[in-house]
């Protein structure tokens, strides 16, 4: 099935097997690798992206289901000039990564939070992030980023 | 100032973060054009014999390359750990007989990896049922043979310390059965790998823990030289012990590529992962400990049953490491270790976290638990009463290890200050006296653990100065999200006054680091980072000489500057000479200005520290809150304190993790029954409390750094901390020990069964 596709501000057309995972397009049909498969089970949340600039675990969605709709991946995250997204930015700052696999899921899965509830305290942190796995940090330094990010966010604003 | 024990950030992690790492999924390289893919066909059933196998239609499918066999692989079968019984070993592919759920037994290649999916659908085994082994004790007993030629399914028995008079003149003594059940490892990127013939050497891209370990073993397997093999490990997605070995999946890569004239990819599904990746832990053990009635310990007997799964592997070498931590930090005059390892038709089990010191732990505190029950006093002072003392190292426990350093009564004041033991205690009382449904659990527990073992480690290193005034480190370790290149350029800067971003670190590549081990038993730094620190060193020494060449005057007088990397005469105000005046003299004499150490250690180190966790228990539904947990770590000298707590987070989250909920279960049949990350536990962020760190440093002198390690002390000393608080909820009920993991079901029957009745 022919289908279009806005990625990072990039539209993109393809020809797309109906049965095609989003992520494996972003992937492979895309070219865009940062997002990751952790498991086949919608559990990890390693494939997390944002839709419309909703987060959604992109290996529980078909690529043909979204034709016509806008997709943000962890590469286009960051401004144009390389500047830090204030999200990870502050995962940088609070050491909230360390093997790196589930981190652009997490990170756009915080993302995501933090414009659904723009002032979380921890409990709504962790439950926020509950359906993104990571098997490195413990949690406690990406909860230490998003709540820093929060303060950020409303610093700014 | 040194940058050293700064909260240098990662330099990792600006790529890490933008457009994410690059795994060996997302290698784009030319070598691997047209790279085909392969899928492993697996079998659904845990122990039968293979009568046949039609794969004529597999082979008909659409984008299918080649469908193999073990008929057709004429690879050799690696050869198991040499203190194994060699009867055991593991085919390639399962060769007449399937011993797991999970095992290969064919293999695709393909255009495509969906096609490789579809057309495994269409290869047909047929199983003829053999009985199935899935109890340790029951194989133990040998009535079924897995390894009918091996004449038993023992892998590797150990005794120490057998005195059947072990427990003589003790006024009091306990025993327990306790399980310390097996565990999936799930580091977030599952398996993965690919190969490629290049100008007939082999180029393997591997998820591992060890680049040089997989090039030799890849090397024997396919009678190559060294030399012939290139194995590179991208960024790794986490490893925890699992990815130190080489499985046959990835074994038989080159042969494929080779066969199909193809370069090819591998990346196994979770599920795939769950079932086929080596699991940890999975000790049956039995503890007896006697004493006297003031609380003072005489003797402790550990009997261990270790599950190695349907084939050898590193768990069942783990029972040594056990053997070796049993006594903890306690002064016990008589200790006993007797370990089987047996094989059993389940997934092979193979170092994780901790990797048999977790282990050792577990079962020396809930000894320790369990006899201050008896006695009637406090599990803490009982555990005081039995330390050793700060005065007594290097000290040389009755298994013969010897601790080289710490102050246990120092870190167990630590902990239960800042978790404000006395109040804790308080609060539960009042709860016990109220009869709340909520009732508080307190765990305290006090671990000491082998690092950079078992035995003396070395680990090579080469620092290069370039003629820009760049450095260039290399290593023989191998990081999978531990820091490394934050760490090692630290070292490097902080001593030859390079910033941090004129300084490269390589790892993970056997045509560009020489030699290495890896990284795995918290070896790194103490190792790996005591030869960088050398290396630079000896860097410097042979920069001074130049120097002094250049500036006309000796070397004795040639005064270095580690904040800006000046060479000076010293007490003159000449500008002397930097890193690239003196690396274009080198480079122009003929030799880079470089140095390369093998650092040796005299031993290994013990890193130690106490654990506290509270916990609520509901007592009318079992369910079990993990509340605070707050932790004392001593690892010696810290470099970087960000990334030492990183790694005590992560490991208490994983020790916490099989404390409270994980466990993989297998049913009568040997189907595993949680092989997806929908059925199995892994912790997530709801689960688990931020944690109370407090800061402890005790120097190490075994390296110049003084480091020991801290990559798996968390999980040592936080699944007994856990556990215990679990245990001490129940305690006014009668209750004295629960397995784990602490499962509400698991709770809430204990509480259905407990001495003082129905709970609160």
């Amino acid at each position: 099935m022919e289908m279009t596709l806005t990625v990072n501000g990039t539209s993109h057309t393809a020809d797309v097997e109906p049965r095609t995972l989003l992520v494996h397009h972003i992937r492979e049909g895309i070219g865009l690798t940062g997002t990751n498969v952790g498991c086949d089970t919608t559990s990890c949340g390693a494939c997390t992206v944002l839709l419309d600039g909703q987060s959604i675990k992109s290996c529980t969605v078909l690529a043909v289901q979204v034709d016509g709709q806008s997709v943000t991946t962890i590469e286009g995250l960051a401004g144009a000039d390389g500047t830090m997204h204030p999200v990870q930015a502050a995962f940088r700052e609070h050491h909230g990564l360390q093997c790196g696999y589930c981190t652009p899921g997490m990170v756009m899965a915080a993302v995501s939070l933090l414009a659904e509830q723009p002032n979380p305290d921890e409990r709504a942190v962790r439950e926020g992030i509950e359906g993104n796995l990571c098997r490195c940090t413990g949690y406690h330094n990406i909860v230490q980023a998003v709540l820093s990010a929060a303060s950020a966010q409303e610093g700014g604003s | 100032m040194s940058i050293l024990g700064n909260r240098v950030l990662r330099v990792e992690d600006p790529k890490l973060l933008t457009s994410g790492g690059t795994y060996v999924a997302d290698v784009r390289v030319p070598e691997l054009d047209g790279a085909a893919h392969i899928t492993y066909v697996r079998s659904t059933i845990a122990h039968a014999n293979i009568t046949g196998m039609e794969v004529d239609e597999a082979r008909q499918a659409p984008g299918v390359l080649g469908v193999f066999t073990a008929a057709d692989i004429d690879l050799g079968v690696p050869p198991l750990l040499p203190m194994f019984n060699q009867a055991m070993a593991r085919p390639l592919l399962a060769d007449g007989v399937v011993r797991f759920v999970g095992e290969p037994v064919a293999v695709i290649v393909s255009e495509r990896p969906e096609q490789g999916a579809d057309a495994s659908e269409l290869v047909w085994p047929d199983y003829d049922p053999l009985p199935v082994i899935v109890d340790p004790m029951e194989s133990a007993r040998d009535e079924v043979l897995l390894h009918p030629a091996a004449g038993t399914n023992v892998v590797l028995a150990l005794t120490y310390g057998e005195d059947p008079n072990l427990f003589d003149g003790c006024e009091v003594v306990v025993s327990e059965d306790i399980v310390n059940q097996r565990v999936a490892v799930v580091p977030l990127e599952s398996r993965s790998a690919a190969a490629a013939w290049v100008d007939g050497r082999l180029w393997q891209w591997s998820s591992t823990q060890n680049a040089h370990g997989v090039r030799d073993v890849l090397a024997g397997q396919y009678g190559l030289d060294p030399a012939a093999v290139r194995v590179i490990a991208p960024d790794v997605g986490g490893g925890f012990g699992a990815k130190i070995g080489v499985t046959p999946e990835e074994v038989l890569l080159g042969w494929l590529a080779r066969r199909v004239g193809r370069p090819v990819r591998w990346s196994e599904t979770r599920s795939e992962n769950m079932v086929a990746m080596g699991h940890g832990r999975g000790q049956w053990q039995k503890i007896e400990i006697g004493g006297r009635r003031d609380g003072t310990v005489e003797a402790y007997r550990l009997t261990i049953l270790q599950d190695g799964g349907a084939y050898p592997n590193m768990g069942a070498l783990l029972p040594w490491l056990t053997r070796v931590m049993a006594p903890g930090t306690y002064v016990i005059p008589r200790v006993e270790v007797a370990s089987r390892a047996v094989v059993t038709n389940t997934t092979c089990t193979v170092a994780y976290r901790g990797a048999g010191r977790p282990e050792a732990t577990a079962a020396i505190e809930r000894a320790m638990d369990i006899f201050a029950f008896e006695v009637g006093m406090d599990p803490v002072e009982v555990r005081r009463k039995n330390l050793i003392p700060a005065d007594a190292f290097p000290y040389t426990t009755a298994t013969d290890a010897v601790y080289d350093s710490g102050d246990y009564e120092e870190a167990l004041d630590r902990v239960l200050e800042g978790a404000g033991y006395q109040e804790l205690r308080a609060e539960q009382a009042r709860r016990r006296e109220a009869a709340d449904v909520v009732q508080m659990g307190i765990g305290v527990a006090l671990y000491v653990e082998i690092t950079a073992g078992p035995t003396a480690g070395s680990e090579h290193a080469r620092v290069v100065v370039d003629v820009d005034g760049s450095a260039t480190i290399y290593t023989g370790t191998s990081a999978h999200g531990q820091g490394h290149d934050t760490a090692f350029a630290t070292l490097v800067s902080s001593r030859l006054g390079i910033p941090m971003d004129k300084i490269t670190v390589v790892h993970g590549d056997t045509d560009l680091v020489e030699r290495g081990q890896g990284t795995m038993g918290s070896r790194s730094l103490q190792l790996g980072g005591s030869a960088v620190f050398e290396a630079a060193a000896e860097v410097i020494t042979r920069a001074t000489q130049i120097a002094a060449r250049l500036l006309e005057v000796t070397p004795g007088e040639i005064a270095f500057d580690d904040s800006n990397g000046a060479f000076r005469v010293a007490g003159g105000d000449e500008p002397g000479v930097g890193w690239p005046d003196v690396a274009g003299a080198s480079k122009f004499d003929g030799t880079p200005l470089a140095a390369s150490v093998d650092f040796q250690a005299s031993e290994p180190t013990f890193p130690f520290g106490a654990h506290l966790a509270v916990v609520d228990v509901d007592t009318e539904t079992g369910q079990v809150r993990l509340v605070r947990f707050v932790a004392v770590d001593d690892a010696g000298r810290i470099l970087n304190p960000l990334l030492a707590e990183g790694q005590r987070h992560g490991g208490i989250a994983q020790g916490s993790a099989q404390a409270l909920l994980e466990e993989v279960c297998f049913d009568a049949d040997g189907n595993p029954v949680t092989s997806n990350l929908a059925d199995y536990a892994a912790i997530s962020a709801t689960e688990l409390p931020s944690f109370e760190l407090i800061a402890m440093e005790t120097p190490t002198p075994i390296n110049p750094l003084g480091a020991k390690g801290i990559g798996e002390s968390g999980t040592v000393g936080s699944t007994p901390a856990v556990q215990s608080a679990v245990v001490d909820a129940l305690g006014h009920l009668g209750v004295r020990h629960l397995d784990m993991p602490a499962t509400a079901e698991r709770v809430w029957r204990a509480i259905q069964d407990a001495p003082s009745g129905k709970g609160a």
